[in-house]
């Protein structure tokens, strides 16, 4: 049978960096096709370009075995090939039905043909199960719902091959259950499906066939039933460790900050957690588990409930008071919320303590000399000083987003995403840094998707699903297969909890 | 020990900068045009004039940065000072009689200003930040309230100040020191202050940071509601500050006192330089738009050219000028 999408050899390169390298994968009419791996193995790019999103750098895309090139993803969608992207694609002033059928508006002679849109509309809400009227301002429905929305987008086209990128990281299990209905039933009808989930419960239930993706290679495929959970977590991490961190580094006795039964609204649900002198303690879990928003609600950037004692003294919700005692966070979010893009270096450096250098007018000449400093203790490489930190590279953001967060020297830092989107040298610089922080003393939270850095970094890790802390792993057990179980809600007795 | 390889912060070289040079230009340009057109332009009656007239609404633009840098917006400023200078002739009439005729009223009515001012953008302040609501909406909002107050005050009329107190007062708009009026020395004073509080404290590049992206500003644990707040709240001192100037001039207010002063004073701090979306402001750009706006009036008035009845036309087609000049800039 011949595939009805598929990439022979495909490569994608951003800039010098190779991130797929000469994939072959093969996805039929009739099946319902997962494909795994973890963050940054390349799923993403490799459904982008199966979605015609982005050209491959390498190689050819075949469309019912004859090599097609989409222009942009209006020509792939035009084929039948429709993509559901995991940041929802929605206007959200407009109503479901006008979202739905965007860019594609029922008419009658030279109108819009209301009646039929929102009856089309209505329909497909209710078999998707939403509970939503076509009326309903995007704006004003629910995170599930939304994603609910755009699959209904998808289906109300007539979809060959549906690509889908973790399409449940925001559903609950029953809503789930009622879109694994909606992709039976469109695998019954011949469409061909591809989804990714970081839930291997999930793949397990639905898929016919499984693609294991690492580090842009495909390292297994196979029928859904050769594997099991266990041998799908195996080959998703089974990676050799590098040498690129330095040796670990256990915190003492004395606990800095300690947080207890935090709830932040909708994201976080009773998480608590302690904090050593000089420790450098990991957080894991997927994207969306919660990891940003606890930290965030810890040091007050967020509305919580819960304690948080830093020094064994209570601390409030607020993010100046928190800087004012010792407690900085460093945002995963370098353009929209860590650096001006706009503005200068200097300026960026001494903006969350600018008030140590007015006097009250402030003195530049203090501040360019904590920038003179700030180069050479970070090695951030600028061409000019006074040119714009949007021009500077991601990995000299970085460093100079760390130079400033330092600059208010801090007791406990929090580092949220260390090194994404980091070249690897860059990346080495920062763990260095990083342990001098823990070395000179001080004690450092590190947030991170990727597996090797926590395990690199971190001698405790705490692993978040769904809002909760799954469970704390130290010493020997923290390893990719453990924190993976936890992150998926596989191990751990807590893992029904969502 | 360690060299640093990265080479000291040179003296900003000295480059053709549209941004910064297009204003100044063009003012040149229309004091040459001022020049050529009628010898009378530069005379110092002349000047005094024009400057003094700008004044009133040179001191609102400077606030005005303020804000606008910040991301804000306050078209409320003109209804303020109509409100505020009813309310100030109002106050100083009502207590002539117990206080009698002498610098003590005009003091207190001073003060009246200063803090009706104060209270207004306190209250503009508060209702973007702590209400949420955008600042468009807002200011729009307290712009038809104070309009409609000072119409009521004046009870559809004219509110005029006592005939004794006008005589006591007349000085502070009419006089000055060593032939430079007090309207001039006030508006340079407040300019020169504006200048150093944005360049150079931290209350002015926290307002630049809000305004080039507030989450950043946030996450940076600047007190972003309080710097917004405070904007507001130094504008409406300021249009207080205006206010002083500008009831000892005619000694009357009514509906139709400070009609419009909020687009000119928005439109100077645009030509300026200032980024209508925030994010950089420029004091002494908003100086060079004021002057811009009143000198084009004045220069109309002076020639028989053009009608002065284009005023309007003639400013609105350098606003758009301005803005496009200063895209290419960036884009370039």
């Amino acid at each position: 049978m011949t595939a009805a999408l598929a990439l022979h050899g495909v490569s994608k390169a951003f800039g010098p960096i190779e991130v797929l390298h000469g994939v072959d994968f093969a996805l039929h009419p009739g099946e319902v096709h997962a494909l795994i791996g973890e963050n940054g193995a390349g799923k993403s790019t490799m459904m982008k370009i199966l979605g015609g999103y982005i050209p491959a750098t390498g190689g050819e895309v075949r469309l019912d075995g004859k090599a097609v090139r989409f222009a942009s993803s209006d020509a792939a969608e035009t084929a039948g090939v429709v993509m559901i992207h995991q940041e929802f694609n929605l206007a959200e002033y407009l109503s479901v039905e006008q979202n739905v059928f965007l860019g594609r508006e029922l008419r009658r002679g030279w109108l819009l043909d209301h009646r039929a849109m929102q009856a089309r509309t209505s329909e497909l809400m209710d078999t998707l199960e939403a509970g939503v009227a076509p009326t309903a301002r995007v704006s004003r429905i629910s995170v599930p719902q939304k994603q609910m929305v755009e699959i209904a987008k998808a289906l109300s086209r007539d979809v060959r091959v549906l690509i889908m990128d973790e399409p449940t990281a925001v559903l609950t299990g029953a809503e789930a259950e009622v879109l694994f209905k909606q992709i039976r039933r469109l695998r019954d009808e011949g469409a061909a499906i591809l989804f990714t989930s970081h839930k291997l419960d999930e793949v397990k239930g639905i898929a016919d066939r499984v693609t294991v993706l690492r580090d842009g290679a495909v390292v297994s495929h196979g029928e859904a039933g050769e594997f099991t959970e266990d041998t799908m977590a195996t080959a998703m991490v089974g990676r050799e460790m590098s040498d690129l961190f330095p040796s670990k580094r256990a915190g003492g006795d004395e606990i800095v900050l300690e947080a207890r039964g935090i709830t932040v609204p909708g994201r976080v649900e009773d998480a608590s957690l302690t904090l050593r002198r000089g420790e450098i303690l990991g957080i894991g879990g997927l994207v969306g588990a919660g990891r940003t928003e606890l930290v965030e609600g810890i040091v007050g950037l967020r509305p919580r409930t819960g304690e948080v004692r830093l020094n064994g003294e209570a601390l409030p919700a607020d993010a100046a008071e928190a800087r004012r005692r010792g407690l900085v966070y460093l945002t995963e979010d370098r353009k929209g919320a860590g650096l001006l893009m706009e503005k200068s270096l200097r300026e960026n450096l001494t903006l969350s303590v600018l008030h140590r250098f007015a006097r009250p007018l402030i003195d530049r000449k203090a501040e360019e000399a904590a920038l003179t400093e700030a180069i050479r203790d970070y090695d951030i490489r600028a061409p000019r000083r006074d040119m714009k930190v949007g021009n500077l590279s991601g990995g000299n953001q970085q460093k100079l987003l760390l130079a400033k967060t330092m600059l208010a020297d801090p007791d406990v830092v929090v580092i949220d995403e260390p090194t994404r989107g980091i070249d690897i040298g860059t990346k080495s610089q920062i763990y260095d840094l990083i342990h001098r922080l823990a070395g000179e003393g001080r004690s450092v939270i590190v947030i991170s998707s990727e597996m090797p850095e926590l395990i690199g970094l971190a001698s405790r890790v705490y692993v978040m699903h769904a809002g909760r802390i799954a469970g704390e792993l130290a010493g020997q057990d923290v390893t990719e297969d453990r924190i993976i179980r936890l992150a998926t809600g596989l191990g751990g007795d807590r893992e029904k909890a969502a | 020990m360690s060299t640093t390889t990265t080479t000291p912060a040179r003296s900003r070289a000295w480059m053709p900068d549209l941004h910064v040079l297009g204003p100044i230009l063009a003012l040149v340009a229309l004091v040459l045009i001022g020049i050529a057109l009628n010898p009378n332009f530069l005379s110092v009656a002349n000047l005094t004039n024009v400057l003094a007239r700008s004044a009133f609404i040179g001191i609102i633009a400077v606030g005005m940065t303020f804000v606008i840098a910040a991301g804000g917006l306050d078209l409320s400023v003109g209804s303020m000072a109509a409100f505020i200078a009813g309310l100030t002739i109002l106050a100083m009439n009502t207590i002539l009689p117990s206080m009698g005729a002498g610098i003590a009223v005009i003091g207190v009515g001073v003060l009246i200003a200063l803090a009706a001012g104060l209270i207004a953008g306190a209250i503009n302040g508060l209702l973007v930040t702590r209400a949420g609501i955008e600042a468009f909406i807002v200011t729009l909002g307290t712009m038809g309230i104070y309009r409609s107050l000072v119409t009521w005050l004046a009870d559809g009329g004219t509110l005029s100040l006592d005939f004794a107190l006008r005589e006591i007062y007349r000085p502070v708009y009419y006089g000055g020191v060593a032939g430079v009026s007090w309207p001039i020395i006030v508006f340079a004073l407040v300019a020169i202050a504006g200048e150093v509080v944005m360049r150079h404290t931290a209350f002015g590049r926290h307002c630049a940071a809000i305004g080039s992206n507030e989450t950043v500003a946030r996450y940076s644990t600047v007190a972003v509601n309080r710097v917004k707040t405070l904007t507001y709240v130094l504008l409406g001192l300021l249009v207080g500050v205006a206010v002083v100037m500008y009831v000892p001039r005619l000694g009357s207010a009514s509906a139709a006192t400070g009609l419009l002063w909020e687009l000119e004073a928005i439109a100077a701090v645009i030509i300026g330089g200032t980024v209508l979306k925030g994010g950089f402001g420029r004091v002494w750009g908003t100086v060079v738009g004021v002057l811009i706006l009143s000198l084009i009036g004045n220069i109309l008035n002076l020639t028989d050219m053009v009608s002065p009845y284009l005023n309007g036309a003639i400013q609105g087609v350098i606003i758009i000028l301005a803005v496009v000049l200063q895209r290419k800039g960036t884009a370039g």
